[in-house]
């Protein structure tokens, strides 16, 4: 069971355990772009601060949010959004889609076995 | 203006952070230096416009590996910062054009860096993220299934092994979630601030399992020891999902002027 790089406090970066061989491999590249992209400071400063803006917002897409389609599938903010955490199990999007697999299935399977599925 | 140079600004801190960054390199191998203005110094580097023009950082900032050597440059410089006391971090690319805007800067937004400097004081913040450990360890396949309707056909059985596979797959997933949720809820008990990060691409994580919880938690330095003993603790009480424990972190996601409000809890 893994369940953590501890790092001890004041150990120039916050450097990971070793995850590769023997080497000390600094933080993982994702959780520092996270950071220093998205949550640093700014202030408005000179114009080329805010033309900046614009580049790092597509670097962000394209690195950062390159998560995209994970995000999306566990809602990104799904700590806020997540049906299932409100409604509990009923009516979540999984819920949701297990139904309309099914009557589809159903569907098909009527056509084929008429006989088989009864008319339920 | 005689060089040809602009100014880098890394993080804002009080006067006593001057020490904590001696002798170390910044984004252009530049030794780092401060600009003090009424007790606030703002942590910065000449850089050379050559590379760090608009136009240069534009085009340099779309290659990964510069990206990279810069982000993490702009990280160590203030990791060894935050070393010597409170910080507010700053975006990277935060660039002037010269010390006189840094110097403005301080002295426009001082009342806002003094309130972020107090408010973070001698905390520092974490990163805990929950993997989902993959269906077929964490969960056993739903093979026997229960007596279904007699007789039904080829086409009804396959029905309702695909809804048990489907359901099975959906236990597993909303158990991974609701432990993620557990373990959030738990460590947020212990932090004094929270914050959600969208979860990683596998290709930044470095890790191919799905992240289902990406979280940031500020918190007292003297309880590391409490998180890293509660982190273990969770982890073990919730096998569904595999947990990852970083830092500390200099306060990149507390620091924020306007954040003070926000996900104080």
């Amino acid at each position: 069971m893994t369940y953590g790089n501890v790092v001890q406090p004041s150990s120039g970066p916050t450097a990971y355990g070793s995850r590769t061989g023997g080497s000390h491999e600094p933080a993982n590249l994702g959780d520092i772009l996270e950071r220093v992209l998205d949550k640093g400071i700014v202030i408005a400063g000179d114009i080329q601060v805010n033309l900046l803006d614009i580049e790092l917002l597509t670097i962000k897409l394209r690195l950062v949010i390159a998560s995209l389609d994970t995000a999306r599938e566990v809602g990104i903010n799904w700590w806020e959004t997540d049906p299932w955490l409100h409604a509990g199990a009923v009516g979540g999007s999984g819920d949701r889609e297990l139904e309309r697999e099914n009557r589809r299935l159903r569907e098909r399977i009527r056509e084929l076995e008429p006989g088989e599925y009864g008319d339920g | 203006m005689a060089e040809r140079s602009g100014v880098w600004v890394y993080a804002v801190a009080e006067n006593a952070a001057a020490d904590s960054v001696r002798g170390v390199r910044g984004v252009a191998d530049g030794p780092v230096h401060t600009v003090t203005v009424s007790g606030l110094t703002a942590i910065v580097e000449d850089v050379p416009l050559d590379r760090f023009s608009e136009s240069a950082l534009r085009r340099n900032l779309e290659d990964l590996a510069w990206l990279e050597a810069a982000a993490r440059a702009h990280h160590r410089v203030i990791d060894a910062a935050a070393g010597g006391g409170p910080v507010v971090p700053m975006r990277l690319a935060t660039v002037y054009s010269g010390e006189a805007g840094v110097r403005a800067a301080l002295a426009d937004r001082a009342t806002d860096f003094r309130g972020a400097l107090s408010r973070i004081g001698t905390q520092q913040e974490w990163g805990v993220k929950a993997y989902a450990v993959p269906p077929r360890a964490a969960a056993p396949p739903p093979e026997n299934a229960p007596p279904g309707p007699a007789a039904a056909g080829a086409g009804a059985a396959y029905l309702r092994r695909r809804r048990e596979q489907i359901s099975g797959h959906e236990q597993a997933r909303q158990s991974a979630l609701a432990a993620a949720r557990t373990v959030h809820a738990a460590l947020s008990r212990l932090a004094a601030q929270t914050r959600l990060h969208p979860p990683q691409a596998p290709q930044l994580s470095g890790n191919s399992d799905q992240m289902l919880l990406n979280a940031a938690y500020l918190l007292d330095g003297r309880q590391s020891g409490e998180l890293a003993a509660l982190v273990a603790a969770l982890a073990e009480q919730h096998p569904g999902v595999r947990l990852e424990l970083t830092g500390p972190w200099p306060p990149y996601s507390f620091a924020g002027l306007d954040e003070g409000r926000e996900g104080a809890q």
